[in-house]
């Protein structure tokens, strides 16, 4: 057994542990020191990634390549970053338990197992570890009637996805013979006289999968448990957990489903279109900003999708880049997010944000850097993600789907500049609560990554060149 | 990164320099501490010297520019994104230089112009400013594609501020509407961007002019790009934003907007749609000319309807950039040069009569023309200003407007008569709402009490004005110190276009001929 490969998955999930024996037996109130071991544990993962040597391990169950690597950094990165919002907020909701660090490293050793997925199983296990960590913490204020509601409504409709995931599994067991991605490639490399059970099976993985990225028309939980959760927790569910399902379908869709791509490219095509009007224009009635997130990210699934639609490698370089640069303005959106506050008590509308530039123009100005990022105006970094993306759907020759995207970005943009025109036009509020270091960290460190990408975009946008290429092998 | 390397004599990036600097300024602005009042007026300082230092620095492209040479010149190139073929290419040609200064010497008569008419959040509008001018010099003199997407685009944020921030009761429509706007127009131009990307592999705009694309790709991102120009210019049927956001937007975005923002489109299409897409753009000629005639005379007769100055004055925006549309897609010689002077002639003009509307604006707070008249008596310097601008729209021979109309007018006639007679009604036109204004403003009697106080000009306001009129004459009188800067490269591209024209011809006649040898 090489252990080596397994290594920053085996570190993480020890910390978790440790971490979690640490804060029984304190007897103080231990969640700043334990989030921030989580933030070493972190850190140390990260390094440990980086060390890793690209390899098939455990008999075909775990791949660790350069496509692998790149999910994992940002897994760790928007967890990190979430977990520096989760001090901040828990502390002031009177949520600030220990055990919250050490859910949020679990998920994401479960999103790692993911990335590094090799196997239909080990996805599986993965995808559950995540899941599983995810409900209680959106469940987490617990004596919030709208908290526990999420939880419960993310547990029952996350669990009826997983079932639907399973079954497509084992039909794909059932018709290929094999849970491995290598064999169940040699199974369907026919593209014509592919059995209709396998097909059946790829559709019912795609569902099961697309519950988890919240893409139409599996989206209907994703506002609800959005606005119901504690906001440190949606943070947390807008980053790390879509990366992962995203990286699992490239590498599901490309690897062992990859000679069939004409069987499932029209449902991805789908998907992303429907997710991209959904996404749009069902924002545009929001008063709720945890809701116009929840349907920004919808939109925003719909675009990355546009490059897995397009089945090459550009796409998936697309989509890389894309979850970057979606990771990190999420984030800093929800660190403005986590700012509003008045006299103690979270607020949510936007209206809330009423003349916001007069009192803070600091984080009036990251917000107005991450809404114009989100809505894909150059020169923020979510300019760079549509650009490659669409790049890759022109290459493919999908002309509909990218006219449809770009236009579709000009309806997502009009409620982003909706979010901005309250900020600076609208007369001002009573203004907010001091923020926190840790928040105004996060949203500085942020901003300045959305906003200055366009000058050192090249070594990441040549990272998630490589790992694209790792994943086409 | 590859050191910069830049072609010009003193092997120095001026056009980075030019482009970046004001974002300094902004940095500077952000630094700036105390109380509000002394912010304000920092603010104002630190912007005034930060866009005429601007300037000074891009004289040195009056100066340093090789009127014989057709190409780019202070070329500076760095790798920006190798793995996509993306560079950060910079350079200027006879047709963008004068954009460029143009767009230089306007900001620093903006902050002027804004010095006491802003009063509330005086350093987030100058920064606004600041950043603005960076987006539209960089815009002018990127040469490579996805570099002049992204200033573009990047030129909507600032503008978008200033409109919805600074500007009238309907600042929130109207900001919203153009943005709106022109990001739907702007993004199909992204999806051409994309297919040439894909066709010539880079998008570096020296290469894509030596690719060929095909008479049916042409017709394709011919429509691509006119989605995006059409609305900047902005050609009638998509000219609707400009009245709003000229009415709702302060004085000096008014000014900014007129006098650099909608020569974007008019030089998107020379640097895009005519020299890339030869065949497309002479397929495409006559509906731009009957775009641009129409826009000449209805929007000149909507304009002699209107009540409120500065409509009135966007209105006739909108019939000099139909003539601009006009000269250019003649596409020959004398009509792109009367395009090029007539959009650096109605950028200075129409930046002034904004300016004069602001004037008296600021005054009394109302745009409305019948609450004026008489101000002759009280306001002769005022007057004079105002007349040599009037003339200058109306195109009065000796002033800016006149050397622009005519070439266009000249090269309107080499394609067809009725285009020039169409597109001279015009200049009739123009005359007649423009004097109708100044009449029911400057002339008759004063008859409302409250003007009867009003000042005439500030010193400050006849700072303004005086580079302003100088230029209006200089254009006039002297044009050839202004057509030198783009003959040669104007030249260049009516010849290759030409030669891309009987290559396609060729191409069809030999098709034609292989076709009938196989029937």
């Amino acid at each position: 057994m090489n252990f080596a490969l397994a290594l920053p998955e085996i570190f993480l999930a020890l910390c978790a542990m440790g971490i979690l024996v640490a804060g029984v037996l304190q007897k103080t109130d231990s969640t700043v020191m334990c989030t921030m071991a989580a933030l070493a544990a972190c850190a140390i993962t990260a390094v440990l990634v980086v060390g890793v040597p690209a390899a098939t391990g455990y008999s075909g169950l775990f791949i660790t390549d350069a496509f692998a690597r790149y999910a994992k950094l940002l897994i760790l990165a928007g967890t990190a970053l979430c977990a520096i919002l989760s001090l901040d907020y828990n502390d002031r909701q009177g949520i600030n338990r220990f055990e919250f660090p050490v859910l949020m490293l679990l998920s994401s050793v479960g999103m790692m197992v993911m990335a590094s997925a090799d196997n239909l199983m080990t996805l599986y296990m993965g995808l559950e570890l995540q899941s599983l960590a995810i409900y209680v913490l959106a469940a987490f204020a617990r004596d919030d009637i709208r908290s526990s509601e999420a939880g419960l409504k993310y547990f029952v409709l996350s669990a009826l996805a997983s079932g639907l995931l399973l079954y497509g599994i084992s039909l794909t067991y059932g018709f290929s013979g094999s849970m491995d991605f290598g064999h169940i490639a040699q199974a369907a490399a026919n593209p014509v006289s592919t059995s209709t059970g396998l097909i059946v099976g790829i559709a019912f993985i795609i569902t099961g999968l697309a519950f988890k990225l919240s893409a139409v028309p599996f989206h209907m939980w994703t506002p609800d448990v959005y606005e119901g959760a504690p906001t440190s927790v949606t943070a947390l569910m807008s980053t790390a957990p879509k990366v992962a399902p995203f990286v699992v379908l490239l590498r599901v869709m490309f690897g062992p489903f990859g000679h069939v791509a004409v069987q499932w490219q029209l449902i991805i095509v789908f998907v992303s279109i429907a997710s991209m009007l959904l996404g749009s224009f069902a924002a545009i009635a929001q008063t709720n900003i945890k809701r116009l997130m929840a349907y920004s990210s919808i939109g925003h699934m719909g675009y990355a999708l546009i490059g897995l639609a397009a089945g090459t490698e550009t796409g998936v370089r697309g989509v890389l880049v894309y979850l970057l640069t979606y990771v990190v303005m999420s984030a800093g959106a929800f660190a403005c997010i986590i700012a509003m506050r008045r006299r103690g008590l979270a607020i949510e509308k936007i209206s809330d944000l009423g003349g916001l530039a007069r009192n803070d123009l600091t984080l009036a100005v990251l917000m107005a850097i991450f809404m114009f990022s989100m809505a894909g105006i150059p020169p923020m970094a979510g300019f760079f993600g549509k650009l490659l993306v669409f790049q890759a759907a022109i290459d493919a020759g999908m002309y509909t789907l990218a006219i449809i995207g770009v236009l579709t970005s000009v309806v997502g943009c009009f409620y982003y500049l909706r979010v901005i025109k309250v900020m600076f036009f609208d007369p001002a509020e009573a203004p907010f609560d001091a923020r926190s270091g840790a928040l105004s960290f996060v949203a500085l460190a942020t901003g300045a990554f959305t906003f200055a990408f366009m000058v050192f975009a090249a070594p990441f946008v040549g990272a998630a060149t490589h790992a694209a290429k790792a994943l086409f092998g | 990164m590859n050191p910069v390397t830049a072609s010009d004599a003193a092997g120095f990036p001026v056009l980075s320099l030019v482009t970046f600097l004001p974002l300094v300024g902004v940095v500077l602005l952000a630094t700036l501490r105390g109380e509000e009042g002394a912010v304000a007026q920092n603010a104002r300082w630190t912007a005034l010297w930060t866009s005429l230092i601007t300037f000074g620095v891009s004289l040195v492209l009056w100066t340093g520019f090789d009127l014989h040479e057709p190409g780019y010149q202070f070329v500076e190139s760095v790798d920006w994104l190798p793995a996509l073929g993306i560079g950060y290419r910079m350079g200027v040609d006879g047709i963008s230089v004068l954009f460029v200064l143009l767009a230089t010497a306007l900001t620093p008569i903006c902050i002027l112009a804004s010095w006491d008419s802003v009063k509330m959040r005086v350093r987030e509008y100058m920064a606004a400013f600041l950043i603005l001018e960076t987006m539209m010099v960089g815009m002018f003199s990127a040469t490579d594609f996805l570099l002049f997407y992204m200033f573009f685009e990047g030129v909507l944020i600032p503008m978008y501020l200033i409109i919805g921030i600074w500007g009238g009761p309907r600042r929130v429509y109207a900001s919203i509407k153009f943005f709106l706007y022109t990001f739907a127009g702007s993004v199909l131009m992204l999806l051409a961007l994309l297919a040439m990307w894909r066709q010539a592999g880079t998008t570096d705009i020296a290469v894509l002019l030596k690719t060929p694309f095909s008479a049916e790709m042409q017709f394709w991102l011919f429509l691509a790009f006119l989605a995006s120009f059409a609305v900047k210019v902005p050609m009638w049927p998509v000219h609707t934003w400009l009245p709003d956001a000229h009415v709702e937007a302060p004085t000096a975005g008014s000014v900014i907007l007129a006098g650099v923002l909608l020569k974007m489109g008019g030089y998107g299409f020379l640097r895009f749609s005519v020299p890339m897409l030869p065949i497309a753009a002479a397929q495409f000629a006559p509906v731009m000319f009957a775009l641009g005639v129409i826009a000449v005379i209805y929007t000149s007769l909507v304009a002699l309807a209107q009540q409120d100055m500065k409509k009135l004055i966007a209105y006739s925006s909108i019939a000099h950039m139909g003539v601009v549309v006009i000269g250019i897609f003649t596409l020959n010689i004398q009509g792109i040069d009367g395009a090029l002077f007539q959009m650096i002639s109605h950028g200075v003009v129409s930046a002034a009569l904004f300016l004069c509307v602001g004037v008296i604006y600021d005054r009394m707070h109302t745009r409305e023309i019948s609450r004026y008249g008489g101000l002759g008596d009280r306001m002769p310097a005022y007057a004079f200003v105002f007349m040599l601008f009037t003339m200058g729209s109306i195109g009065l021979p000796g002033t800016s407007g006149f050397v622009g109309e005519f070439l266009v007018l000249v090269g309107a006639l080499r394609v067809n008569f009725w285009l020039a007679l169409l597109g001279s009604f015009g200049m009739i036109l123009g005359a007649a709402y423009m004097l109708y204004l100044y009449r029911r403003i400057i002339f008759g009697r004063i008859t409302r009490a409250d003007l009867k106080s009003i000042l005439d000009l500030s010193p400050r306001e006849i700072t303004i004005f005086a580079p302003l009129v100088v230029l209006t004459l200089w254009l006039g009188i002297y044009p050839s110190s202004f057509t030198s800067f783009f003959e040669s490269s104007v030249g260049a591209m009516v010849q290759s276009h030409d030669q891309a024209m009987i290559l396609a011809h060729h191409a069809t006649r030999i098709a034609r001929a292989t076709l009938s040898i196989a029937r």
